[in-house]
This record gives structure tokens, C-alpha cells and sequence, in this order.
């Protein structure tokens, strides 16, 4: 065989692995249903929380616009939170009552909005006593996105939880911490009370991203 | 939570990867960020944890996409195109395999059309073929699929845009943090270097890592080709001094 294309460094640390877009068609990778497959036999989803969940049942929607104001009809997005309890579970089972990881994409038939259904996230604590406020970690891959673009999406009815979080002060704009903010928006959705967030890729009100 | 919060991982390098504004890949003029990211200089265990996929039930053909779908179940046709298999590692930036980890992956049938809604190229859908596959990496980090290769297909980008064969490819790793999505491409396709996509990369050697390699000695004879993809995620560092104070 020749040359292995994983690519060293001078110190001899390999190179990442480069990453390209996720495409117009990513669906058929990672969101079956909305390409039109039939499902396996158990596929990663928006639905985090089941009805054994404990904590405040929630569904968070929104849409991810692009820099002309138009809306991105096929983006896919990854979840990413911890539980009522502010605790990660790592462990993927469909049948649990919470998982920490999901999947859920815009689509043209519900106009590019996506959807998921978890329960409110505690407030994470960190080793040195302090505390995170309630937040979700979602990463945006889609078609003219060469690498995922990743955010936190916070609760605007957290105020004080918000002005003490060490990562959501981290963003030096005042201002653009703001494009963090869920807004609550009904209280009786299909399963609690309905968060709107809407991802702003570009310009006016650019949400703001992260690198880790 | 203190032991996770310890944890690092190699800076990842945001000049070895596309910049997320590339003119030449037109659909990324509108959707890529102006503003600069903003850097944690501290992840948290938030950014430093990430789902384990070992408890996902899957299906015995889950990564034998010549046997995964049927239009008609009442038939039997394999898919039509060069059979190959596709087999490498995910190893860290360390060469630390990456074990029990969810590799996924897609891509266009030998025609070069996809079996999704949005997909109109002429070339005709495969009744045979479905274009998805998923498995977890074993404890060596290896993984394997077995597969047709996909055709090249046109796009609209400038008028005459092509993209190689490709296979989207999909790994988690350890955290979140080491999230990748990427696209094998075939070693020695004449269109590698001509697509808009492929150009988003500015150093050749990172184009490099997306190249899979025919892999002679683990061909099979007189059924299938194969093809060697490494997949390096972010290095997780061994041992971190937390800074007192
Ligand atoms: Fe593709």
C-alpha cells in the first residue's frame, strides 16, 4: 500500500482530518425520515426526553437564516445537554428517558423550521464551585457550511443564572450575547412550554459561535 | 465532573480547515459567519464530553450497503457498480486508536444520483442501492464497510461543476469537541482537484487526508476492491497540569 492518508506534522503529531460540508443531502446519513428511507432499527433523533423524564418537559424551535435574511431549509443540527439535574449522560439508549444527544433538521415542508422535544437543563456546576446557567449545545452542519458552526443556546427567563456564567460572559458584546437567548414563547406546546431560537449565520444579529 | 474538565484536546486548526468563507464555493458566501469565533480558553465539561454510542442497537447489514435496501423486498438485485470495500482506522492525532465510536457514513449510487427527495440528476435511482451505512469502530479503532463506488455528478456552482466520487463520512470521537464531518475521495480521480468543495482547503496536504487509497493486499479476489480511510480526530493530551491560583 502506499502512503496512509492520514498526514504527520514536523513533530510527528498527525493532521486532522480536514473537514468538508455536510452537503445537500446529509439527510440520507443522519436524518433518514426526512430523505425519504425507511428507518433502522433505531435511529438518533430530537426526541431527548420521554415521559419517565424527569424535570420540566420543553420543545425548542426554531430557524437557521442565512446572511441575505432567507431561510436555510436544509440544515441539520446537533443537541447536545445535560440533564434536569445539570448532569451529562454520555450513554446513548433509546430507551431511557433522557438521552444528552440529538439530531433534528429544517425542512422545506415546515418551512425550515426544526424542531426538539428534551426537558429543561439544570445549571451544570464546575470544579472550581462555580456555576454554568441552563444551556444547550447545538452544532449547525448544512450545505455551504465547511465546517460546523457551534453555539449555545440559553433561556431568556434565566436572567440571573445567565449574568453569572462564566461561558456566557465569555463573549465580550454585550450585545451579541443576547443572540443566545431562547425565547419562551407559549406554555402550552405539543409537550410543555415552547422556546423559539432562531441561528443567525450572518450579519445583523450573527449569532455568536464558538470555538473549543 | 473535575477529571472531565481536565481534559484536552490539540487546538483544533482552523487554518488547516476550510475557512468557513469560501467565494469559490458559492453557497458558502451566505452562510458563513462574519463575526470572529469566540475562543474558550477554558472548555468545560460541556465541550469536553460527548454522547457513547455502544448501547445504539443496530441491524445486522447497518454497513453492508450492497445488501441494506430493497425498493421491493420481494427482489433481489444487488446494486449496480464496482463493488469495493471501504476499511480504515480512527485514531487520534497521537495514533491512539479510537475505540466504540459511531462512524457513519452516505453517498450517491454509481450513477452519481442520490436517493433523496431533493435530488433531481437524470442519472437513474439504483433499486437496489439506499446510500447509507453506519457501524462503531472496533478496539483497534478499525471500522468497515462494504459498499458500491459512487459516480461523479454535476452541481450548480459555476457552470460546469463536478463533483468526484465521494462518500460522506461522519465520526463522533471522544467529546463533542472532536465532531468531524468530512468526504473520502478516491485516490487518482482527475476531478479531485478541479471541485469548488475539494478547493475550500487551501494546503494540498490537507486535501491529502481526504484521499482513500486502494488497498491491494485486502482486496478480496474476484469480488470486491478496497480502500483504505484513516480518519484522525482532535488528540486527546495525556496529562494536564491544572495552573493553581
Ligand atoms: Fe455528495
Amino acid at each position: 500500500m502506499q502512503q496512509p492518508n492520514a498526514q504527520p506534522m514536523a513533530d510527528g503529531v498527525l493532521r486532522e482530518t480536514a473537514s468538508q460540508t455536510a452537503g445537500p443531502y446529509v439527510h440520507i446519513g443522519l436524518a433518514l425520515d426526512i430523505a425519504g428511507l425507511p428507518p433502522r432499527e433505531q435511529e438518533v433523533w430530537n426526541r431527548l426526553a420521554g415521559d419517565q423524564a424527569e424535570g420540566e418537559r420543553i420543545e425548542i424551535v426554531g430557524r437557521v437564516i442565512d446572511g441575505n435574511g432567507d431561510i436555510v431549509r436544509d440544515a441539520l443540527l446537533e443537541v447536545w445537554q445535560a440533564n434536569a439535574d445539570g448532569q451529562y449522560q454520555p450513554r446513548f439508549d433509546s430507551d431511557a428517558p433522557f438521552n444528552s444527544f440529538g439530531r433534528t433538521a429544517a425542512t422545506v415542508e415546515n418551512d425550515g423550521e426544526w424542531q426538539f422535544f428534551t426537558v429543561k437543563p439544570g445549571a451544570v456546576a464546575l470544579a472550581n464551585g462555580r456555576q454554568m446557567a441552563p444551556h444547550i449545545n447545538l452544532m449547525v452542519f448544512a450545505r455551504g457550511i465547511n465546517i460546523q458552526l457551534s453555539t449555545r443556546l440559553y433561556f431568556e427567563d434565566e436572567t440571573e443564572a445567565n449574568a453569572g456564567c462564566p461561558i456566557f460572559n465569555a463573549i465580550e458584546s454585550p450585545t451579541r450575547r443576547q443572540t443566545l437567548l431562547a425565547r419562551r414563547e407559549s406554555d402550552d406546546g405539543e409537550s410543555g412550554a415552547r422556546y423559539r431560537f432562531d441561528i443567525r449565520l450572518q450579519g445583523e444579529g450573527e449569532t455568536a459561535f464558538f470555538d473549543f | 465532573m473535575s477529571d472531565i474538565e481536565n481534559r484536552r484536546f490539540v487546538p483544533r486548526d482552523r487554518n488547516w480547515h476550510p475557512a468557513p468563507h469560501t467565494p469559490g464555493y458559492k453557497t458558502s458566501v451566505a452562510r458563513s459567519p462574519r463575526q470572529a469565533l469566540v475562543s474558550l480558553l477554558k472548555p468545560t465539561v460541556s465541550e469536553l464530553s460527548g454522547p457513547d454510542f455502544r448501547h445504539l442497537r443496530m441491524g445486522p447489514n447497518d454497513n453492508d450497503l450492497l445488501l441494506n435496501f430493497r425498493e421491493d423486498p420481494q427482489h433481489s438485485g444487488l446494486p449496480i457498480g464496482e463493488r469495493i470495500i471501504m476499511h480504515g482506522r480512527v485514531i487520534d492525532q497521537f495514533g491512539k486508536p479510537v475505540p466504540h465510536t459511531l462512524v457513519e457514513m452516505w453517498q450517491a449510487n454509481a450513477g452519481g444520483r442520490y436517493r433523496h427527495k431533493k435530488d433531481q440528476y437524470l442519472a437513474p435511482l439504483d433499486p437496489g442501492f439506499g446510500g447509507v451505512g453506519r457501524c462503531l469502530t472496533d478496539e483497534q479503532g478499525w471500522y468497515r464497510f462494504r459498499t458500491i463506488k459512487p459516480g461523479p455528478y454535476p452541481w450548480p456552482n459555476d457552470i460546469n461543476s463536478w463533483r468526484p466520487a465521494h462518500i460522506h463520512v461522519s465520526v463522533m470521537g471522544p467529546s463533542i469537541s472532536t465532531r468531524l464531518i468530512t468526504q473520502m475521495y478516491f485516490e487518482g480521480d482527475p476531478l479531485i482537484p478541479l471541485c469548488p468543495i475539494v478547493q475550500t482547503l487551501r494546503d494540498p496536504e490537507a486535501v491529502a487526508t481526504m484521499v482513500g487509497r486502494l488497498d491491494m493486499a485486502h482486496s478480496r479476489t474476484m469480488d470486491c476492491l478496497t480502500y483504505r480511510f484513516d480518519l484522525v480526530v482532535r488528540g486527546e493530551l495525556q496529562t494536564w497540569f491544572e495552573n493553581q491560583g
